[in-house]
């Protein structure tokens, strides 16, 4: 590690310690993950939606985004695996 | 793993069971709004009927009817059916993903979010489901 290895990722720990004092302080009692989103979710969820499920409209609905990057993943690994064997091989 | 097995029983067993297998994986996609389910389930189970087919009937069969490339077709189709439930709320003046601005007329916005999670569970039915029987060929080492 040569020393402009070292001042790049002393600048950067730096630049994460800098960006951490900016984050909510987890112990307050108005956190956002005390903000209890799970009452709203039940409560929601069959107006905002019609569906029974509340698994399904927060998977799908409240938090698609977050679904769109697992199939981004699993479509990721099925080419992944298409690259990397090889095409013709008669193994088995 | 190559060509079939060339016993009456597997393959009769086997081909009786795959239509019923494959009404099941649909059922569990479309059901997943009221109880357990949903797209990636039902995308495995679709895909656990064609390796069976693979299995049994042999691949020189099966792929004339499920064929490789089809699989990755049904993939790529599927994630751009969840891209596009993203992107079109986007162009009608919502949020990404935001499926209360689809353009369906005659639908309350909580009929139109419904609707909106049952294409992308059926997105995401096909990733799955063609990604795995992806994954199964190339493991099996059948041509592509």
């Amino acid at each position: 590690m040569n020393w402009l290895t070292g001042v790049i990722l002393a600048l950067f720990f730096g630049l994460l310690i800098y960006a951490e004092s900016d984050l909510p302080d987890s112990r307050a009692v108005t956190a956002p993950a005390r903000a209890r989103v799970v009452d709203l979710y039940i409560e929601r969820s069959y107006p905002d939606t019609r569906t029974p499920n509340i698994v399904t409209s927060v998977l799908a609905d409240y938090r698609g985004y977050d679904t769109l990057g697992e199939t981004v993943v699993i479509l990721t690994a099925g080419l992944a695996v298409s690259l990397i064997l090889p095409r013709n091989s008669r193994r088995g | 793993m190559r060509g079939r097995l060339h016993n009456p029983i597997v393959e009769g067993v086997s081909s009786f069971l795959v239509p019923f297998i494959q009404i099941f994986a649909l059922y569990v996609i479309t059901h997943g709004h009221y109880g357990p389910g949903g797209g990636f389930q039902g995308g495995v189970i679709l895909a656990a009927s064609m390796m069976l087919l693979r299995l049994t009937l042999g691949e020189e069969y099966e792929h004339r009817t499920f064929s490789p490339k089809l699989a990755g077709i049904v993939a790529a189709v599927g994630i751009l059916i969840y891209a596009f439930a993203g992107l079109v709320p986007l162009a009608w003046g919502g949020n990404f993903l935001d499926y209360a601005h689809l353009p369906i007329p005659g639908l309350s916005s909580a009929e139109l979010r419904y609707h909106g999670i049952l294409i992308v569970e059926t997105g995401v039915g096909m990733v799955v489901w063609g990604t795995l029987v992806t994954l199964f060929d190339h493991l099996i080492g059948s041509e592509p």
